[in-house]
């Protein structure tokens, strides 16, 4: 089989910080050179299967962290088909999937489960992360090493979190010993029990039981405690407000095994945007202030702030055309995070190597994958965009078997032309 | 005059206009009803279902005597002890309902914005009887109403709210009306009865009596609900009566010609004296009530006018 090679490309690395006009050789499902010289690439034009791209953008393909996926229990909201075509939609050549299913992954067993249906009908790479806990109840921890060897490449109890700091302390000090990471959310349970909104004059004004955003900062002063304490590895799910950044930056310094990630909603929407109960807009944690979304975002572009995620929840119209305590949280996001995150670029916020820093070659990082980067050797899990062609989204046209975005209607920039994993398209607009 | 609601949701989409409008003619129901006759035609053949997931006596038959009054027919549906209990979804109750075709739609839910939701699935006016912690719209009408009438004007007035406001959907509409009208507002009470974000809400904040009642108006004291006593919010009953319970001595801070409201139903000896509520010299306790009925009148007067400029055969 003849080499491929995409020229006439905008190369987004995320490693160097660039965007170079180049093009990608790929052999074998890898990269197997970046090529910049005009001469080099007209002589590779011809020995090999080229492909013009007229100028469209190339970026390693979107590793997102914590994707929700009905299977098993809840598959009338998503299967892996339904995620997987989503993703590939999106750019998303990775999808680290969540436990806080029905059953929960808390066993080897579901674990398996999941893998075998994964990889009949996904046609995007699927990582499972497993829970920490049995059940997610926070009272005794799972199978870490039998999890560990069947597949499991991080441990959650997602949005739930251990209460008993005890059973937290001692689940991270076992995973410590199996260099296992732990991935937590960040949240003082009792204080932001039954909180659909961040306290403040807006959750006042809609009469919403809220949270003070210091529960983040709470939750999250424990849980770098317990990484002193035990040395795990540690990943906290979402860091969504100002208060909480300055003990994040405080841990890194001291030299913790610490990363953090931020949801793509709460990077480009802020609470007001809730407006009349809107059910679409809520998610978990709630969306916060203006000046939460604007600190995020510099945390972002200082890097101390590592991972974008979608935190893809797919639920269905039952769940969410409820009164708006009563609703369900959370959003679709694998197909529309990539466009959505363009509008930080178009405004000027963010560039595109660090946009795919967060999506691409941290997260990867992070679980200790080769992907993430576009350099030689790396597999050729690609997504090719076309940065500025606008589009209004329209949520019955998305891949998911679940239709909440609260971007519905929304005036975008920005269309995935291709998707490559292992080299092969697995999604062509 | 002018009205251009087709809901009354709550008191933030009002303009100043349409609330001097509604008040208005708010006014000319008092008259009718301090008749022996009291019948008007406004709502003669219009339909009116009172929808009530919430306990109420006082609100509810407030609303059922003022659609009365107008000739409306009026419902009484108590969904506490319907279909809720077995499960069937707001939504469902919803359209279950439209498929009666009523014209007027109250409604009282323990949910914030639950009225809202069920304003978008219906084609009738609905009209919110209070929805959780978010506004009670026809409450702060009729506070603003006796306010007019005592203090005979609805502005540069200084009116202090009193005690649970953190809860209290009452609070928040009566709030947004009296700023929208332009009077100086003082929230009085302990922190943990104030709302977050309060600092933002244009309001000077006391938590002490004394002070937040200095040269007042209007004193507007509110319910402490039982289920908030008792260490939760507040350490005890009597600490609070104690602090911030109304009696004399506090009120002799305010304006020697200064009224005191209550949105009922009282606990006397825990946020109000018995004999300040009984004072026929400053309480306007009463009044209120008077008032509720006549502010209903004319919400839905409105409203029905509104309902009657539009066709008929609007569809979902």
């Amino acid at each position: 089989m003849k080499d491929t090679l995409l020229y006439n490309a905008r190369l987004i690395d995320p490693e160097a910080g660039t965007v170079t006009e180049g093009a990608l050789l790929l052999s074998g499902g890898r990269i197997k050179a970046v090529v910049t010289s005009a001469d080099e690439i007209a002589t590779l034009a011809g020995q090999t299967d080229a492909q013009d791209l007229n100028g469209a953008h190339v970026a390693p393909g979107i590793v997102d962290l914590g994707v929700k996926v009905g299977e098993p229990g809840e598959r009338h909201k998503e299967s892996f088909k339904t995620a997987g075509m989503a993703a590939a939609a999106g750019g998303v050549t990775t999808m680290v999937t969540r436990p806080d299913t029905s059953p929960a992954i808390d066993t080897p067993e579901v674990l398996e489960f999941i893998r075998r249906r994964a990889n009949e009908t996904a046609p995007v790479n699927v990582l499972p992360m497993a829970a920490l806990t049995k059940g997610r109840e926070g009272r005794e921890m799972t199978e870490l090493g039998f999890l560990l060897d069947a597949g499991a490449v991080a441990f959650t109890d997602c949005d739930r979190v251990v209460s008993d700091t005890k059973v937290l302390s001692r689940a991270m000090g076992y995973a410590r010993s199996l260099g296992a990471l732990v991935m937590s959310h960040p949240q003082e349970p009792i204080l932001s029990k039954g909180a659909a909104a961040s306290s403040g004059k807006f959750a006042s004004l809609r009469g919403l039981p809220a949270v003070s955003p210091m529960a983040e900062r709470m939750g999250l002063d424990r849980d770098i405690a317990l990484v002193e304490m035990t040395g795990v590895r540690y990943h906290a799910d979402q860091i969504t407000t100002a208060r909480a950044l300055p003990a994040l930056e405080r841990a890194k310094n001291n030299g913790f095994d610490v990363t953090a990630g931020i949801s793509m909603h709460h990077l480009t929407l802020n609470e007001m945007d809730v407006a009349d109960y809107r059910t679409f807009f809520k998610v978990k944690p709630p969306l916060r202030s203006e000046d939460d979304r604007q600190a995020v975002l510099e945390a972002l572009r200082t890097g101390l702030i590592d991972v974008i995620g979608s935190f893809h929840t797919p639920q269905d119209e039952e769940s969410k055309r409820l009164p708006f305590e009563e609703a369900a949280s959370g959003a679709v996001g694998l197909e529309t995070m990539l466009p959505v995150l363009l509008r930080l670029y178009h405004a000027g916020e963010v560039d595109l190597p660090v946009l795919f820093r967060g999506l691409s070659l941290n997260p990867a990082k992070r679980l200790g994958l080769d992907c993430g980067r576009l350099s030689a050797g790396a597999p050729a899990d690609l997504v090719i965009f076309d940065a500025d062609k606008p589009f209004v989204l329209d949520r019955f046209k998305l891949q998911s078997k679940s239709k909440n975005t609260p971007f519905d209607g929304a005036r975008l920039q920005g269309k995935v032309l291709q998707t490559l994993v292992a080299g092969t398209p697995v999604w062509s607009a | 005059m002018r009205f251009d609601q087709r809901h009354l949701l709550g008191i933030e989409p009002l303009r100043p206009d349409e609330i001097t409008t509604l008040l208005d003619l708010a006014d000319r129901y008092v008259t009718l009803s301090r008749q022996r006759e009291k019948h008007a035609t406004a709502l003669a053949g219009l339909t009116q279902i009172n929808m009530f997931f919430e306990n109420s006596t006082r609100t509810q038959s407030s609303f059922e005597l003022a659609g009365k009054r107008l000739g409306a027919d009026v419902m009484n549906m108590s969904m506490q002890a319907s279909s809720i209990k077995k499960g069937e979804t707001l939504i469902d109750t919803a359209l279950t309902l439209n498929a009666m075709h009523p014209d007027l739609l109250v409604v009282r839910h323990p949910h914030s914005g639950a009225v809202d939701l069920l304003a978008q699935k219906v084609n009738c006016a609905v009209i919110n009887a209070g929805d959780g912690k978010h506004e009670h719209p026809t409450q702060a009408l009729l506070d603003a109403l006796t306010i007019r009438r005592a203090k005979g004007r609805l502005h540069r007035l200084n009116i202090a709210i009193c005690g649970d406001i953190a809860h209290s959907r009452v609070a928040r509409s009566n709030l947004l009306l009296l700023h929208k009208m332009e009077n100086r507002i003082r929230l009085v009470g302990p922190s943990t009865l104030m709302p977050s974000g309060i600092a933002d809400f244009g309001a000077e904040v006391y938590d002490d009596m004394a002070e937040g009642l200095k040269d007042v108006d209007v004193v507007m004291m509110l319910r402490l609900q039982k289920e908030r006593m008792d260490g939760g919010f507040i350490p005890s009953e009597r600490e609070y009566y104690h602090r911030w319970g109304l009696d004399a001595e506090k009120l002799a801070h305010a304006k020697p010609d200064a009224i005191v409201m209550h949105p009922g139903p009282m606990n006397r000896g825990v946020e109000i004296d018995g004999t300040i509520a009984d004072d026929i010299n400053r309480s306007v306790i009463q009044e209120q009530v008077e008032m509720g009925v006549a502010v209903r009148m004319a919400a839905m007067d409105l409203l029905a006018r509104n309902l009657r400029a539009r066709p008929t055969d609007l569809a979902v």
